[in-house]
Formats: structure tokens, C-alpha cells, sequence
């Protein structure tokens, strides 16, 4: 990685390191009596120290070639990719795990940070940011240079967004398994950890637009208006949300500057177009740029390209209050949350037509090839999560769904089936051409990753249907006397087969996601060892015998 | 329209804007009405703000994640009215940084759980939540019990509170960590200025059993106490604002 970089990098890189160290300083030294931010002083420290040991180990290596830096950089989107796999496969473990604590509350230890509240966030931030932020940043780099047809303006800042990102996810996780948290659902993490964000979220934005002008296509590709708009309104979203005064500059602890109401609005605003913003358009970037690729055809309609984006960044910003119907918050914003929400399945269901209509004429292959198989499946339960979410957006349906695991179904049928499933599908198309290899380590496994894949969203999804419309009925319904007819403890007792099906669902989506790991991760040394192999190649020929135990994955 | 967009794509800088201007209208018409119309909160004259003690409870109950399985916010449905108590109103959560409503009902809702129960049951409950409802899936949170609470920068909060709004005294932040101390342990001498400046309705007790130690055990059950009891607004007919 450091190779990539060239002297005057390098020292920039030390600089920034030392600057970061001394945050870490600071932050031990204001964390005295804070427990936490001591803690994140350490891991700010320890990962700066780290990483200028590596940038000084490596300080006097050659710099790039000139040839080198003209091709496209995809060090980082290498990394990514990998970071992504590693995240995908902690935090869908602790999602099985906060499942299974749901069926058999004590299978845990007895220690607060094990407990259910601490890793909830954690599977819900290790998924979201860790899986699908650094999916979304190694691939977005990735499709921006393909389609600009320019490089990335340098080689600091990628790494700079990539690391300080992740530096990001491990404050927050480690933060939540401490108990620190803002309660803000996907933006729980405190104060500093929240600047820091900013920071790294203003460079990435640069990267974005310093490459854009440089580009040698006179028109900017669809793939990155949705990158584009991920990036800026997640940017806005996450400035107004995280308002919040800390205790003082020494306690991690802070409180928000909306309260009641306003709170309430302010953070379904956020919630709902962090699954808008992060959740939908940086991966339906995703799709416009590898499904097209992967079924070697032309997106289907240029005109539904533009009413779909346009639709969505209007549309979605009204539809958050449909999170809060029926409650304190005036009618006449739950209303317009509503209509909002339901005129959106229109440009919603023209990605998803577009999509799948762009696979027309080519899907003899989505039958033979499970990578475009997983874009045309996400494609669909994309479309499904729509609909559904257009519905339950409903006041009389809502009554009915919210505050039940429906609503966990639903964020799941997007989860799993629309935002993971295109990840591995794009992954499985980018990982062969980032380690330049004609396939995937094993094409089967990739087969096998889909079929664990799709059972476990099944699964998964049809549990909670289940599960929340019983739960729902169950609270509502009265008996012949005119009184309530269940308790809540009898609801209870009705979900316990439904969580256990749940966590089998889950348990299965996670062996799909290890088995992905696996294969990518033999890709990648499948890559390493064709280039020993090259380079030794240019002395001595390697003997036959030890070839084709390479070609074996060993 | 394509050609429009077609040349809308030639410019980065024009995208920008252009995306940043059709995101903000939707949030902008839905948001800052709150802040300006006043029947938004109603209004409750007798709210009062929590007592250090049960701000430190809600700041446990934040920091164990009970929102995750607990809703605060009864809906105006009939069900959950006559399930839970009174709809919740606006006025309730006044002064709440951040807002715990929730979103998801593993548990029961807790926004009228105050004088359900009493202090030995919740700490039975959450020492155990099994050894009262058989059934339960909640989890065990013994180190509450376990834990002394930090109270001697309580005053601390209660600033940083004000600076946002809540109205709580200058003689509220400079007694802070006496009065979490004396609201539960009602035979020291402490005591007594709880009642004075939070109002004579206050729980003043030993929350968690033991008057020797201050724990977060105390100051979680004082907040569950006072959950729903900050004001009768709800109790009361009122004008059905924004209902
Ligand atoms: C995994 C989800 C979960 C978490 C997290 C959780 N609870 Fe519960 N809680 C439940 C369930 C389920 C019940 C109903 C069964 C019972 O009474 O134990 C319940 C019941 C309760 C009740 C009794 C409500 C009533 O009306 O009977 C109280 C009070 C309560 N919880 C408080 C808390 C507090 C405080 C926390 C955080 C420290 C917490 N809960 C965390 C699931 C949870
Ligand atoms: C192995 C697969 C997974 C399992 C077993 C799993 C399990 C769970 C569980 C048990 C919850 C808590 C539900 C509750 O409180 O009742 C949850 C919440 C959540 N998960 Fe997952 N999950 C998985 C994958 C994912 C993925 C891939 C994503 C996103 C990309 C995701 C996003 C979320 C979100 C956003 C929530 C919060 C839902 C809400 O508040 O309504 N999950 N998950």
C-alpha cells in the first residue's frame, strides 16, 4: 500500500499521523476521569503509532513509477473490499448472536458489555457502516474512475478517507460494547467520533468532485449521481442529526440540542434517509454501473435513469415522519411523511423495472451465472422492500405494524436481500478484475454463498412477517367482554418459535457470508501466487508439479 | 427533459447544487414548523424537569440500550390506550435530549410504567428479570446493582442541560451530587433539599434496598418512578393538539 505513495505522500501521511496522535493525547489526557474516552484515546493513539511504524518501515522503498501512476488506483478499493468482508462477517455474527438472545435470553455472559442493548448497535453499525460503508467506498472509487475515465486526483487521500473511516467504525463498535452511546438509531456514536466523520467525509467528497473535473467523458455516468448524492445528503444528514453539546470537552458523554418533539422529527428525518441515502443510493450506484457490466448490456432507459434518481432525492426526505404515526408529533407532518412515502414506490419500482429490464436478453446467463444471479435477486427484493415499505407507511397498516418485529422484517428483506445481496454480487464481479484473475477462486462457492444466501433472507424475512402480524393482532384484539384479549406476556410466548426460525435464517445468511470471505480470500492468494509464479517465471520456470498445486488454492 | 439533464451532467459543481437543493426542501417544510408553531407542545404547567438522580437513571438506561426493546411513547389508539395509560403528549418529552420514544416493542412500553411496580419489584426485575416473569427474554442487568454511581459531576450535566433549554435553577446545578445522594437515602440530612427544590411529590427513598451505597441500581429505579408522572397533562382533557 505505501509504495503506492510518493515521498511527499509519505511525509504528508506523518504528518497527519502525528496529528492524530496527539488527538489520541488529548484524549487521554481529557479522558482522566472518563473511562471511554480514555479508552478511544489509547485506540487513536495505538492506531496512529501503528500506522507511522509502517509508513517509516517503508519510508525509503522506491517510489511509484511514472507509468504507475497513470493507471488507475484501486490499491484502495482492494482494501476495501477486504475490510468490507471482515465487517460483514463480525457483524452479521453478532447479529446472529443478539437473534439468538432473543430466543434464549441467558446465552451470554454476565457482563454489561454482552449484553442485548450493547450489541445491538454493534451488529446494526457493524453491518451498516462497516459492511456496506466500506463496500460503498471501495466500490465508489472503483466505478468512478472507470467512468470518468481519469484517475484519483492523488494517492493520500483515498487511504485517508479508507482508514479514518474504519477508525470511525472501531470508535463507534468498541463505544457501544462500553455503553456509550448517543441512542440516535444508526447514529449513536458520540460527539468526537462524530466530527471526526465530518472530517473524513469532507475529503471523501473532494476526492469525489477533484476527480469528477478531471474527467475525459463529457457527461457524468448514473452510477455517480447516486454515489454523489450518498455522499452529499449523508454528509447533511449526519451534521443536522448529531447536534449535540457535550458534558464538557473531557466527558464522551453529550446531549443533543433537539429534545421531545423536535427530537423525534429530527432523528426519523435522519433514520429514514440514512436507509434512503446510505442504504439505497450509494447501492443503487452499485447496480447501475456492475449489473450493466456483468450482463454485458446497456441500462434499459436513460429517461427512468434520471425520473428514479431525481424521484428519490426529492421524494425521500418527506417520508421519515412516517415513523412516527399516531403519535405526539402533529398530524399534518404524519400525513405528508405518509403521501410522501406512498408517491415514492414510483421511482423506487423504476431502478428496480430498469434494472431488471436491463437483464433482458440476457437471462440465460442470470440462470448460469450466480454473480448476476445475486444482482437480479437483489434487484428484485429491492423492488419487494419498496413496496412493502410504501405500505407500512400507511397510517391504518402502520397502526398495525409499527413497534412489532414486522418492521424488522421489512428493514431486513432490504437488508439482506437488496443491500448485501448486491454487494457480494458486485464484489464477485470486482474481485476477479481488482487481482486480475479471469474468475473467482471457485465459481461453486459462489453458488453455494447464493442458495445459503437466499434461504437465510427467506427464511429470515417470512419469521418476522409472521412473528410481527401475530404480535400485532395479538395486542389489539378484544375478547366478547369488550376487554383486551392477551396480555403482553402471551405475545411473548407466541414469538418464541419465530425467533428461533429467525436465527436459523440468520445463522444461514452468515455461513453464506463466510464461504464468501473464504473464496475471496483464496482469489486473493490465487493472485499472489500467479504473481511469484510470474516473477520467478522470468528466471527459472517454476516445475509443473508445484503449478498446478497453486492452481488447487494451496 | 433529457436534454436538459443532458447538459445538467457536463457539470459537476451544477449537480452538486442541484442535488443539495432538491434534498433540503422536504426536510426544511417538515422541520422547522416545529420549532415556530407553538401548539406543536402543549402546554403543562406543572411539568417539572428530573431530579440528578433520575437524570443519571436515564442516562443508564441510554447507555444499556432499554430503548432498544422499549417504546416511551403511547400511540392514540385505543388498545395501547387502555393497555398503557393515557396517550403520550408532546409536553411529556419537553425535556428529553434526546427523545427515547423508541421504535420497537420487544418489551412493553415504560412511558406510564412510574408507580407500576415497586422499587423492590424493578430490582428483582432486573437483577433477574426470570425470577419474576418466567417467561421473559430480557436481559439481566446484576452490575447495576453492583455499581456505585458517578454523581459527583452530575452538576456538570445538569448545566450543559440548561444551556439547551431545560430550565433547571442555578441552586438545582450547584447541589446536584447532594441532592442525587439525599433523594435516595431520605434519612440523611441531605434529604430535605430534594423535596424543597424539585417539589414535595418527588420519590425520596432507598431505591435500591441499601441506604449505604449510592448505585446505579438507585438511580435507574428513580428514573422508572418518574416515568410518566412529570406532569398530569395527560391526565387532564386537553385541546387535541396536532391530534
Ligand atoms: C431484549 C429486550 C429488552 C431489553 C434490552 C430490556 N428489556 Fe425490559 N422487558 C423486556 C421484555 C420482553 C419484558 C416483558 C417481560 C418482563 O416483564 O420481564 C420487559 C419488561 C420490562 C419492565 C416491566 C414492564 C411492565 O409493564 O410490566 C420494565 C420496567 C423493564 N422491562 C425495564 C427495562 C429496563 C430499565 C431496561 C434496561 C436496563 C430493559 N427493560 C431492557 C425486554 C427487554
Ligand atoms: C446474519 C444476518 C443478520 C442477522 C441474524 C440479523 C439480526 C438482527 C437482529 C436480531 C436485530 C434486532 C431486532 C430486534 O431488536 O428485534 C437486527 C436489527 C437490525 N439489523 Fe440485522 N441481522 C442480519 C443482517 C443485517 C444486515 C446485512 C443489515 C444491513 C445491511 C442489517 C441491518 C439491521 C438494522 C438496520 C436493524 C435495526 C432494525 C430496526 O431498528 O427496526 N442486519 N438484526
Amino acid at each position: 500500500m505505501l509504495s503506492g505513495l510518493t515521498v511527499s505522500e509519505r511525509q504528508l501521511s506523518l504528518v497527519v499521523l502525528g496529528l492524530l496522535a496527539v488527538c489520541g493525547l488529548a484524549m487521554i489526557g481529557a479522558g482522566r476521569n472518563d473511562d471511554a474516552l480514555g479508552t478511544h484515546g489509547f485506540i487513536v493513539l495505538g492506531v496512529s503509532l501503528g500506522l507511522t511504524f509502517l509508513v517509516i518501515s517503508r519510508y525509503f522503498d522506491p517510489e511509484p513509477s511514472q507509468e504507475r501512476l497513470s493507471e488507475y488506483y484501486d490499491d484502495p478499493t482492494r482494501a476495501g473490499i477486504i475490510l468490507a468482508m471482515v465487517w460483514a462477517v463480525i457483524g452479521m455474527f453478532v447479529g446472529v448472536w443478539v437473534a439468538a438472545l432473543l430466543a434464549w435470553p441467558d446465552l451470554t455472559f454476565d457482563a454489561a458489555w454482552a449484553s442485548f442493548g450493547r450489541l445491538r448497535p454493534v451488529h446494526t453499525n457493524g453491518v451498516i457502516f462497516g459492511f456496506g460503508g466500506n463496500a460503498l467506498i471501495a466500490t465508489s472509487l472503483h466505478v468512478l474512475q472507470r467512468t470518468s475515465r481519469a484517475r484519483l486526483p492523488d494517492q493520500f487521500s483515498p487511504w485517508f478517507v479508507l482508514i479514518g473511516y474504519n477508525l470511525f467504525c472501531i470508535i463507534a463498535a468498541s463505544g457501544y460494547l462500553m455503553g456509550l452511546t448517543q441512542s440516535k438509531e444508526y447514529a449513536e456514536p458520540e460527539w468526537y467520533a462524530d466530527i471526526w466523520l465530518v472530517i473524513v467525509w469532507v475529503v471523501y467528497f473532494l476526492i469525489y468532485i477533484r476527480t469528477l473535473q478531471r474527467r475525459k467523458e463529457p457527461h457524468i455516468y448514473v452510477a455517480n449521481w447516486y454515489y454523489m448524492a450518498f455522499i452529499l445528503v449523508v454528509a447533511v444528514l449526519h451534521i443536522v442529526n448529531n447536534l449535540a453539546l457535550p458534558v464538557s470537552l473531557g466527558h464522551a458523554k453529550s446531549y443533543s440540542v433537539f429534545s421531545g418533539v423536535q427530537d423525534a422529527m429530527v432523528q426519523w428525518w435522519y433514520g429514514h434517509n440514512a436507509v434512503a441515502f446510505f442504504l439505497t443510493a450509494g447501492f443503487l450506484g452499485m447496480l447501475y454501473y456492475y449489473l450493466p457490466k456483468r450482463a454485458e448490456r446497456p441500462i434499459f432507459s436513460y429517461r427512468l435513469s434520471i425520473i428514479s434518481f431525481w424521484g428519490i432525492t426529492f421524494m425521500y426526505m418527506w417520508a421519515g415522519s412516517h415513523h412516527l404515526h399516531y403519535t405526539a408529533l402533529p398530524q399534518w407532518v404524519q400525513t405528508l411523511g405518509m403521501t410522501f412515502s406512498v408517491v415514492l414506490l414510483v421511482p423506487s419500482w423504476a431502478s428496480a423495472g430498469n434494472a431488471l429490464a436491463t437483464l433482458n436478453g440476457a437471462w440465460h446467463r442470470v440462470r448460469d451465472d450466480a454473480t448476476l444471479r445475486f444482482m437480479m435477486v437483489a434487484a428484485v427484493f429491492y423492488g419487494i422492500s419498496t413496496f412493502e415499505g410504501s405500505f407500512m407507511a400507511i397510517r391504518a397498516v402502520n397502526s398495525l405494524s409499527h413497534y412489532t418485529d414486522w418492521t424488522v422484517g421489512h428493514v431486513h428483506a432490504g437488508a439482506l436481500g437488496w443491500v448485501a445481496m448486491i454487494t457480494f454480487g458486485s464484489f464477485y464481479a470486482l474481485v476477479p478484475w481488482m487481482w486480475k484473475q479471469g474468475r473467482m477462486y471457485s465459481p461453486k462457492l459462489v453458488e453455494v454463498h447464493f442458495w445459503f444466501a437466499l434461504a437465510g433472507t427467506v427464511i429470515y424475512v417470512f419469521a418476522m412477517w409472521n412473528s410481527g402480524i401475530i404480535q400485532g393482532l395479538m395486542w389489539r384484539t378484544y375478547n366478547d367482554s369488550g376487554t383486551l384479549a392477551y396480555s403482553f406476556i402471551d405475545s411473548l410466548v407466541a414469538m418464541h418459535p419465530y425467533y428461533i426460525a429467525r436465527t436459523v435464517g440468520g445463522l444461514f445468511f452468515l455461513i453464506g457470508a463466510v464461504v464468501g470471505a473464504y473464496n475471496i480470500a483464496m482469489t486473493i492468494r490465487m493472485a499472489r501466487a500467479a504473481k511469484v509464479r510470474e516473477e520467478a517465471g522470468t528466471d527459472v520456470p517454476l516445475p509443473r508439479p508445484v503449478a498446478t498445486a497453486m492452481q488447487a488454492g494451496e | 427533459m433529457p436534454t436538459f439533464h443532458r447538459r445538467l451532467e457536463r457539470s459537476a459543481i451544477g449537480f452538486v447544487l442541484a442535488i443539495i437543493g432538491v434534498s433540503a426542501i422536504g426536510g426544511f417544510v417538515e422541520i422547522a414548523p416545529l420549532f415556530t408553531i407553538d401548539e406543536t407542545v402543549e402546554e403543562a404547567r406543572d411539568m417539572r424537569v428530573y431530579t440528578p438522580l433520575e437524570l443519571a437513571g436515564r442516562n443508564v438506561y441510554i447507555r444499556e440500550g432499554c430503548y432498544a426493546c422499549h417504546s416511551q411513547m403511547i400511540r392514540t389508539l385505543r388498545d395501547e390506550v387502555e393497555r398503557y395509560g393515557p396517550f403520550s403528549l408532546a409536553a411529556e418529552s419537553q425535556y428529553d435530549h434526546p427523545m427515547l420514544w423508541g421504535s420497537k416493542r420487544t418489551g412493553p412500553d415504560l412511558a406510564r410504567i412510574g408507580g407500576k411496580y415497586s422499587d423492590a419489584w424493578h430490582v428483582a426485575h432486573l437483577i433477574n428479570p426470570r425470577d419474576v416473569v418466567p417467561v421473559s427474554v430480557m436481559p439481566r442487568y446484576g452490575w447495576l446493582q453492583r455499581n456505585a454511581l458517578r454523581f459527583e459531576d452530575l452538576g456538570r450535566h445538569l448545566a450543559a442541560q440548561r444551556a439547551l433549554g431545560v430550565p433547571y435553577s442555578e441552586a438545582m446545578i450547584a447541589n446536584a451530587a447532594a441532592d442525587a445522594r439525599g433523594q435516595a437515602n431520605p434519612d440523611s440530612s441531605e434529604a430535605g433539599g430534594v423535596a424543597e427544590r424539585y417539589g414535595k411529590a418527588t420519590n425520596i427513598r432507598v431505591f435500591d434496598g441499601d441506604p449505604g451505597r449510592l448505585t446505579e441500581m438507585d438511580a435507574l429505579v428513580a428514573y422508572l418512578q418518574v416515568l410518566g408522572r412529570l406532569t398530569d397533562a395527560a391526565h387532564k382533557p386537553v385541546p387535541a393538539a396536532g391530534k
